[in-house]
């Protein structure tokens, strides 16, 4: 089950960073981020199971970075809504306002 | 049995990030987004991880996801419903080199339990050992609270930083 895990693990990785690249909405590029993060997860808990438990824990800190980025990147996001009135990554286009 | 329910949660997980990429609507991409992360946390159980299923279901599905939503709606994006993938060539390049980069990655990973360097580590045996010795439970808080104790805590400094910055971020300026 450890082959196939590390291939789940890189396929959702894959699409991960593709709904990164071909999204506009800055929002679904969050969403995509994070899924990044739970493939690299994933890999984490795959290998935890051969090479000892401290796998498990570093998803713990990989959980915990993650929920800090989103409160802040959503906070970054709300905040740039309040200028432009839209989320496209196409419109934040200027490096002060 | 476990194969089997692998490969369902598999597809699942795989069929919920195709949808989080595609979907025209934030919060269909955000409900394929929570499939995802709840067939991950059924390969967790399969893969003896249960106490990292029960958070990944609290936390990401459960926190994580509704702290988004509520960002959807707040910005009133529900109905956002036009396409906004990127067309043209450069969508192309990044399929191109992406479907490459997994077809690389997954050839190296399918011969990995093959690898002669998990000889050297305790091995399935060896962690089932552990995890009935100590608990599921157990087995991580006790190296997360001796070993990593210093990473504990940055993490939780972290998570203050991160709370300050976001309230100060998203905060009306006068």
């Amino acid at each position: 089950m450890l082959a196939e895990a590390l291939v789940l693990s890189a396929l959702l990785f894959v699409i991960g960073a593709l709904g990164v690249l071909i999204r506009r909405n800055a929002i679904i590029v969050f969403l995509c981020i994070e899924l990044q993060l739970n493939a690299v997860n994933l890999s984490f808990v795959a290998l935890s199971r051969y090479l000892g438990i401290e796998g498990q824990l570093f998803v713990f800190f990989v959980m915990t970075v993650a929920a800090a980025e989103a409160a802040v990147g959503l906070a970054i996001i709300i905040s740039v809504f309040r200028h432009y009135e839209t989320v496209h990554v196409e419109s934040f286009n200027s490096l002060k306002w | 049995m476990a194969e089997v329910l692998f490969f369902v949660f598999a597809t699942m997980a795989l069929g919920g990030a195709i949808g989080v990429v595609l979907n025209k609507s934030p919060v269909g991409s955000l409900l394929f987004m929570v499939g995802t992360l709840a067939s991950m946390a059924g390969i967790f159980v399969l893969l003896e991880a249960h106490f990292l299923a029960a958070i990944q279901v609290i936390v990401y599905a459960g926190a994580i996801m509704v702290l988004f939503l509520f960002v959807i709606m707040l910005l009133n994006l529900g109905h956002d419903y036009e396409a906004d993938t990127k067309k043209g060539f450069g969508a192309f390049v990044a399929f191109g080199v992406l479907g490459a980069l997994a077809g690389v990655l997954s050839r190296q990973f399918s011969g990995a339990a093959q690898n002669p360097i998990y000889q050297l580590f305790p091995g399935p045996a060896g962690v089932d050992r552990l995890l009935s010795e100590q608990g599921i439970v157990g087995a991580i808080a006790i190296p997360l609270f001796t070993d990593y104790l210093v990473a504990f805590e940055l993490v939780g400094i972290l998570l203050l930083v991160a709370l300050v910055g976001a309230v100060a971020l998203a905060k009306k300026s006068p």
